[in-house]
């Protein structure tokens, strides 16, 4: 095969030399390059104390968004579930009663909504498929957990905090991702 | 000369039709992108059609005889055919510029909630409007809105979503022998309607759910069950003293979620084989017969491959056989985790398709151990 880079190198097979057999340069060497990395930027942090920036494209866990006022957006269209191609969304729908107008924005809900965290593959479809500004992907890893059971979120997880009673929950959930609320 | 046939070109494709034949019924005789979309045409029933204007084509030679083209547009399901009649749809650009204006009045008041809607998925208006419509719209006014109304204890009325086809009144008219619901009122303030909210309790009323173009008239035991497209439909038939018996229905697992008569390609009833008239179906099949037992089952219903319905679905699909209880000597596999100990969807306690009607806060409630 044609090399791809001129880094290809053939490999000498000729005996070694006096000073090859004693190795003490190659070693000064290699040690010169380790010393002198004492001198250079240190890539690594501290992780857990220290983060590092998102990408603006990230793609994190979900999270359900409400409006201004407070009421959830998700009407359990099923789009996002028809668009993940992991198939880890399940919902169920039900009709807003009278009285729960404060609760959900439309007359239809998602009375039950569920994403399935080891199916998920974080592809953000589900965001691009949402008619209705619900879904969001945050900046927020998924956390690990011993039990598959902790991998099953359901509605009262994915859901955003109310940005009325609990603004700051909610600005820091929302991070600089999800479409805040406008008077449309 | 009437058993003659007659030669009619639908864009340079000659098709030979009985005299008598519709444009659009030659049209569909040959079928593809040729054929004119219709919202109010319905050919089981009598009268129907000339009222969306959405089958709108050209005919530029109008006969052999009379060869002057016809000077407008012409609705192809109420023009019947002449011998050597040249007709454009598709290769014509005034059609299509008309078709796209027919879809934006048909918008004009609609109010777009497909994502509520339960006919999302399998209704004509959001076919026609994403294959012929334009992108936005130019309407800045305040757009009609109705209430939400029960025609009857089955059947949900939208009326802002209704494009006013008529097609429920002919059904009405022919199918079932009084029909107490019509279009009241005039222009803008149009809707269909019954006076003091008259219980529709006839037997076969349920079928305007299944001519109904759009959502205005959906099925109030499916209503918010699920989507059209999770749930797979299957031919089934049953002995029915009312009606042919020979239905859809629309299944999840072992429930049926909804029943509906079998249509074509078109969108129309098909013609049931037992008695050869059109298969309209009854309020009893329709409404009350929600389980697998009640049914003799065929296998999945065709289902057209540009549609959303056909996502998840396999014909013939053939699985593969169980190996690990073979290689275990007959024991079964130890399973880690039930799902249904984690998750709420699908619960086993509650049945949603034998509630009759949409799901509300309380059903859930029953069973929530939160």
């Amino acid at each position: 095969m044609q090399p791809l880079t001129n880094r290809s190198k053939q490999v000498d097979r000729s005996p070694m030399t006096f000073s090859e057999k004693l190795y003490l340069p190659s070693i000064a060497k290699g040690m010169a390059i380790t010393f002198s990395h004492l001198f250079k930027k240190r890539p690594t942090i501290q992780y857990p104390e220290q983060t590092r920036p998102f990408s603006q494209v990230f793609r994190g866990l979900h999270v359900l968004n409400r409006d201004e006022e407070g009421r959830e957006r998700c009407t359990a269209c099923g789009l996002c579930a028809v668009a993940c191609p992991a198939e880890a969304i399940t919902m169920e729908a039900a009709e807003r009663m009278d009285g729960e107008e404060n609760l959900y924005r439309e007359e239809k809900y998602a009375a039950k909504y569920e994403i399935n965290m080891l199916r998920c593959i974080f592809c953000g479809l589900c965001e691009e498929a949402c008619p209705k500004d619900a879904i969001y992907l945050s900046e927020t890893f998924a956390p690990a957990n011993f039990n598959r059971q902790g991998f099953i979120y359901n509605k009262q997880e994915l859901l955003i905090p109310n940005p009325l009673t609990e603004k700051e929950a909610y600005e820091k959930a929302a991070g600089g991702r999800v479409r805040k609320p406008v008077n449309e | 000369m009437s058993d003659q046939l007659l030669k009619v070109t639908i864009d340079n494709i000659t098709v030979e039709v009985p005299n008598g034949t519709t444009i659009l019924q030659a049209a569909r005789k040959i079928g593809g992108d040729v054929t004119p979309p219709a919202m109010c045409f319905y050919t089981p029933l009598k009268g129907s059609g000339g009222k969306c204007r959405t089958c709108l084509v050209e005919v530029s030679k109008g006969s052999e005889k009379d060869p002057r083209p016809m000077p407008k547009l012409v609705a192809s399901c109420r023009t019947t055919v002449m011998d050597g009649m040249e007709i454009k749809s598709i290769t014509s650009q005034r059609v299509l510029d008309a078709r796209a204006g027919v879809v934006e009045f048909l918008l004009l008041n609609h109010p777009l909630d497909c994502p509520i809607c339960d006919q999302a998925g399998e209704c004509h208006l959001q076919d026609l409007s994403y294959e012929h419509g334009k992108n936005g719209t130019r309407y800045e006014f305040q757009r009609r809105t109705f209430k939400k109304r029960d025609l009857g204890q089955y059947i949900q009325l939208h009326m802002t979503r209704c494009i006013l086809c008529y097609r429920c009144v002919f059904t009405a008219d022919q199918v079932s022998n009084k029909r107490v619901h019509g279009v009241l009122d005039r222009g803008d303030h149009a809707e269909i309607a019954t006076y003091i909210e008259q219980n529709l309790n006839n037997d076969f009323i349920g079928n305007v759910i299944d001519v109904c173009p759009v959502g205005a008239l959906t099925d109030k035991t499916f209503r918010f069950k699920n989507r059209v497209w999770f749930t797979k439909p299957m031919t089934a038939h049953r002995d029915c003293d009312k009606c042919c018996g020979e239905v859809t229905l629309w299944m999840r697992g072992d429930e049926v979620f909804r029943v509906t008569a079998r249509k074509d390609e078109w969108g129309e009833i098909k013609t049931s084989e037992k008695t050869g008239n059109t298969g309209w179906i009854c309020n009893d099949c329709r409404f009350d017969k929600k389980k697998a037992s009640d049914w003799t089952i065929e296998g999945l219903a065709p289902i057209d491959r540009h549609s959303v319905i056909g996502q998840g679905k396999y014909k013939g699909l053939k699985k593969p056989e169980e190996t690990i209880e073979k290689v275990l000597d007959g024991r079964k596999p130890r399973l880690l985790m039930n799902i249904h100990s984690v998750s709420e969807v699908n619960n086993p306690e509650i049945e949603l398709s034998e509630i009759n009607g949409p799901a509300t806060s309380a059903v859930f409630k029953k069973n929530n151990h939160e």
